[in-house]
């Protein structure tokens, strides 16, 4: 028996700002829930399982709160799983729930992911004081920036690439009413002209800090017939998972993202997706990764992935444009931000981007990464059922 | 909801754990769970690049620290990189994760595992942080507080008494002796209330340890184990989070459960139920109508090792075991999470005829 | 084997709670001494009130009024309360049914000893002195046998309605690193960095965690690496970190020391920040009573060559 094939049916996301402060956490995820269900025009009825994702519980301060929001979330009476994969997890959690529908366990499954980054604050979350252990010695950046400097080494990238992305992302943004970052006087000269944090990455290169939830409705051939509005076909979906640190792991282009890439390439029967893929929505949360993951997901060679970015390629109207909603870079409530990805690949095939939709687009890919660049997850979605 | 027959038939072919006791601070995590992944692997001979995919349940505040679970991969050995996907839940749930994957066809095996050490930190006080954040959390009501309600709801409705509860925490301890990897094993005194009308030998050991378990499917599950436990359903339930809302004397999340995952289509002759508290095992055995001529927790149960976050993957198990031990051919697991046993797990396991 | 190393590890922090428009009437009619239900589609009285109907998940949000008095459903005595358990002398933890409500509100009850408590008893709201618009307005239940309190209809609508809570939380754990851990950190007191081996593939792992990650085998050989390493790859931090006494712009740097098989993090100093580059090769420098070297400076050997260090980035 092949598998049923997947179709995303609703889509819904919340306004994402820095803090939410209208809302509870109940609040939180049924805004974006609510606007899945009415996309799919379903009711909480309709729905016979849900599957959350979020990141670590200390940023809420709620342990394991997919109990507290089991009734929030019309989940009483139906499974309720909750995932946790790290920054990858918004990926994972829709690929979770898309398992439940292609091996026929449930057809209509909605699956959500969020943080509500302003209950407490994502530093204290990140770096709890654990006892005998060298206190961290720069915050988040200091983690990424010693990486993007490998790869600038690497790939002989002029510096200015980081500062395209992010002025492309924050205009992207400015097209996307969900998007945190709404910078309306942008730049390329004010992103290169802001602060220098963790050199090499500057201020106007890293996430902003959002609260924010991010739904799906995930269903089967049946339920994807009675859809008012076209859905999106999954026609890959992978998870990799490689260790933290160890002894030749590669931090600039990570095995498990080769891996995973593949997997959903070899799945969907892509063979060349520079020319196959339409579009690309990948978890920059700096905006150097943009180059470092183009060639990590087999965009471009070994040290050119700069040159896509340099030349425009990435741009909304390049030939594979990237981060069309503005990305990470615009938007980060952390444990929602792999769904958002994921989501907006499926609202670019189904040709409800709005402003920042990419005509004609069939094939688009979600990805996202977390951990020490160890966890990825990705899918591809496309306008028609895997099968046709 | 959609119910097709699913061709694909799962069993558990391994299961192993730690030896479970109230303290394993010598160990990290990952200390702690790698010889448990060794022997299960070891015990059906494969190797972490022979699995299709890998999945484990474990909780970040029970640690202490965000992430945890990425320094426990470190026992796997997950090189080259490997399918894998974590659930900040009891391992029972992981297991179910990996039971689909497996269900779609694009595994054929997995390997499933958890772990929790509750000896960092204070259990009772850790899992306040469980319940309503506005209304509930700032009361910091332990969860033994929270068991003694649904045990006096239960004495309220004629449902059990002290002496009862006493016999049930008596048996399942009882049943333990012959558990080398049980905390508790063997008599313990019923003692004084802890929190009336619950005392202390109602309520499960502290401590940590750490389960895995490998599923495999078809021919390959025939391959790997003598005598499989086949997974015949399983399903799990959540109920609404406000005990104030709920029938505390009742378990319909698992009732319902058992009822999708076929509980009821002919009888069990064991059961391993995960009821931490003597007085919650009167509530699973009502809900999941079990008789007097089934084995309720021939293992001993959550009352003789309670490893929180691996304890309801433990039921599975070690039914699993049974039936791979020729003990029984059609066993009940059950795994709990929430307060008051607020969602349920079942899963119907059995071995083939001999 | 070493004594297993121990310490104290607090996880504290207020988080603050915004609330949805239900949540936040309620709390503020408790400022007000006011208790507030609200009404789910088949007409039941949810106390305390959520924006949700439990059972159908529609959004609801018709507040009413309810007792202040009620009855209580199930018990259970408390004869040691707990740090921030509502009352600091043994008493009951109770579901409330209030007069008007379908549902129970879980609290204490401040009662002389388990013998006076018994469900179906009658109990009523005693307020704290302050009230700032939390469940804690109420302080506890008392025992009661008067009237109930009568039951009116209520807007939900108040001046100055609270929007937030803060919700102090603080966890207390003992934390110890485990076995390698310890050798490590035990090791680190002498002034030496040692490392442990994999059996299967070799690779030295400082600091050890206990496992080979990639093998998935036990480390235990142990191994000493350094003094000396390579500056492998770094970045220059130029805002200040909190709690961290380190004037900025300073160089974070991966130093892959000599014998080890990965780099570890450490700061570098002795040389203008903009002068550090990959393949410096660098030594620790110490501080009395500190357990990791405060900084890596410059040995004066000539860099290393890309190639000597590419795999441990």
């Amino acid at each position: 028996m092949s598998k049923e094939p997947v179709a995303v049916v609703g889509i819904g996301q919340t306004r994402h700002v820095a803090a939410r402060r209208d809302v509870s956490l109940a609040g939180l995820v049924r805004e974006a829930a609510r606007r899945a269900l009415r996309d799919a025009e379903l009711t909480w009825a309709d729905i016979d399982a849900v599957v959350i994702g979020k990141a670590p519980d200390f940023f809420e301060g709620v342990m394991m709160p997919e109990l507290y929001l089991a009734d929030a979330l019309g989940a009483v009476g139906k499974p309720m799983l909750r995932v946790h994969t790290a920054g990858s997890v918004g990926g994972s959690t829709a690929l979770v729930a898309a398992n439940l529908v292609a091996a026929r366990v449930h057809g209509t499954v909605l699956t959500l992911a969020f943080e509500k980054q302003s209950e407490s604050n994502a530093m204290w979350g990140l770096s709890l004081p654990i006892p005998f252990q060298q206190p961290l010695l720069a915050g988040a950046g200091g983690f990424f920036a010693p990486h993007i400097r490998a790869y600038m080494r690497r790939s002989g990238a002029p510096e200015t690439v980081g500062a395209l992305v992010a002025y492309k992302d924050r205009r992207n943004a400015l097209k996307n009413p969900y998007a945190h970052l709404h910078e309306h006087d942008i730049t390329l000269d004010k992103v290169m002209a802001s602060p220098m944090l963790w050199d090499p990455i500057r201020y106007s290169e890293t996430c902003p800090s959002s609260d924010g939830a991010c739904a799906m409705i995930l269903t089967d051939r049946a339920g994807a017939a009675r859809a008012p509005r076209s859905p999106a076909w999954m026609l890959g979906g992978a998870m990799r998972s490689e260790p933290t640190l160890f002894a030749g792991k590669d931090f600039v282009s990570p095995r498990a993202g080769q891996d995973c890439a593949a997997d959903v390439y070899r799945q969907a029967g892509i063979t060349d997706p520079r020319r196959e893929i339409d579009g690309a929505e990948i978890y920059v949360p700096f905006s150097w990764y943009e180059p470092m993951w183009l060639e990590n997901l087999g965009f471009a060679g070994e040290g050119e992935g700069w040159k896509l970015t340099e030349a425009g390629v990435t741009e909304l109207d390049g030939d594979l444009p990237v981060n069309m909603s503005g990305g990470v870079l615009s938007t980060n409530p952390i444990g929602a931000s792999g769904m958002i990805r994921f989501a907006e690949a499926a609202l670019q095939v189904r040709g409800q981007a709005g402003e920042h939709q990419v005509d004609g687009a069939r094939r688009v890919l979600g990805h996202a990464y977390g951990g020490g660049s160890q966890f990825f997850s990705m899918w591809l979605v496309g306008d028609r059922p895997p099968d046709s | 909801m959609t119910s097709a027959p699913r061709d694909r038939e799962i069993a558990v072919v391994a299961f192993a754990q730690t030896d479970h006791r109230r303290t394993s601070e010598e160990l990290s995590e990952v200390e702690m769970l790698m010889p448990v992944l060794h022997e299960v692997l070891d015990s059906t001979g494969l190797k972490t690049a022979d699995i299709d995919f890998t999945c484990s349940g474990s909780s970040d505040y029970l640690a202490g620290r965000a992430f945890s679970f990425t320094l426990a991969l470190d026992g796997v050995g997950a090189w080259p990189p490997i399918s894998e996907s974590h659930v900040e839940m009891d391992g029972a749930w992981a297991l179910y994760e990996a039971w689909t994957k497996i269900l779609t066809g694009d595994a054929d095996t997995a390997l499933v595992y958890a772990y929790g050490k509750s000896s960092p930190g204070s259990v009772r006080d850790v899992l306040t942080r469980q319940l309503d954040p506005y209304y509930v959390a700032p009361l910091w009501p332990d969860s033994v507080a929270l068991a003694a309600l649904q045990a006096q709801a239960l004495i309220d409705a004629g449902d059990t008494d002290e002496p009862a509860l006493a016999a049930v925490a008596s048996r399942n301890r009882a049943a333990a002796s012959t558990n080398p990897h049980a905390q508790l094993r063997g008599p313990v005194p019923q003692g004084d209330h802890l929190l009336q009308p619950l005392r202390t030998g109602d309520c499960p050991p502290i401590g940590d340890g750490a389960a895995a378990v490998i599923l495999a499917a078809g021919d390959r599950a025939r391959d790997l184990c003598a005598r499989p436990a086949w997974i015949r359903g399983i399903d799990h339930r959540i109920e609404a989070h406000g005990l104030g809302v709920r029938d505390l004397t009742d378990s319909p999340s698992t009732r319902l459960a058992a009822e999708r995952a076929g509980a009821f289509e002919r009888p069990v002759d064991t059961a391993e139920l995960h009821a931490p508290f003597s007085s919650q095992e009167v509530v699973l055995r009502k809900a999941l109508r079990l008789g007097e001529d089934v084995d309720v927790n021939p293992s001993g149960g959550a009352l003789a090792a309670n490893p929180i976050m691996a304890a309801g993957l433990i039921r599975i198990g070690e039914a699993a075991a049974r039936i791979h031990r020729g003990r029984s051919d059609r066993a009940l697991a059950h795994a709990t999470s929430g307060p008051c046993l607020q969602q349920n797990l079942v899963a119907v396991l059995e071995g083939e005829p001999r | 084997m070493p004594e297993v190393l121990k310490a104290p590890l607090v996880v504290e922090f207020p988080f603050t709670r915004s609330l949805g428009p239900v949540q936040s009437a309620f709390l503020t009619g408790l400022r007000e001494r006011v208790v507030l239900g609200v009404r789910t589609g088949d007409g039941r009285v949810l106390v305390p009130p959520v924006e949700y109907d439990p059972v159908t998940a529609e959004e609801i949000g018709d507040l009413v009024h309810v007792g202040l008095t009620g009855t209580v459903t199930t018990w259970a005595w408390n004869h040691e309360p707990r740090r921030g358990q509502p009352l600091d002398t043994p008493f009951a933890w109770v579901l409330v049914q209030l007069d008007g409500a379908d549902t129970a509100l879980l609290h204490a009850l401040d009662a002389p000893g388990p013998d006076a408590v018994h469900t179906g008893m009658r109990v009523r709201v005693r307020w704290a002195g302050e009230r700032t618009g939390a469940i804690t307005d109420i302080a506890c239940f008392e025992p009661y046998d008067g009237e109930a309190s009568t039951v009116t209809v209520h807007a939900g609508e108040f001046e100055d309605p609270v929007t937030g809570i803060v919700a102090a939380a603080r966890l207390d754990y003992t934390y110890s690193p485990g076995r390698a851990q310890t050798a490590y950190i035990d090791a680190l007191s002498g002034r030496r960095t040692v490392g442990e081996r994999c059996p299967s593939c070799r690779k030295v792992y400082v600091p050890p965690r206990g496992a080979c990650p990639t093998c998935g085998v036990a480390t235990s050989e142990q191994v000493e690496v350094g003094p000396r390493g390579t500056v492998t790859t770094f970045c220059i931090v130029n805002i200040k970190a909190k709690n961290l006494d380190i004037e900025v712009p300073y160089v974070y740097a991966h130093i892959a020391l000599d014998g080890a098989g990965l780099a570890l993090h450490g700061r570098i100093g002795g040389i203008p920040y903009d002068e550090v580059r990959m393949g410096l090769r660098v030594e620790p420098v110490w501080t009395e009573g500190a357990r990791y070297p405060d900084h890596y400076r410059p040995t004066g050997e000539p860099d290393a060559d890309y190639d000597t260090y590419r795999e441990l980035l």
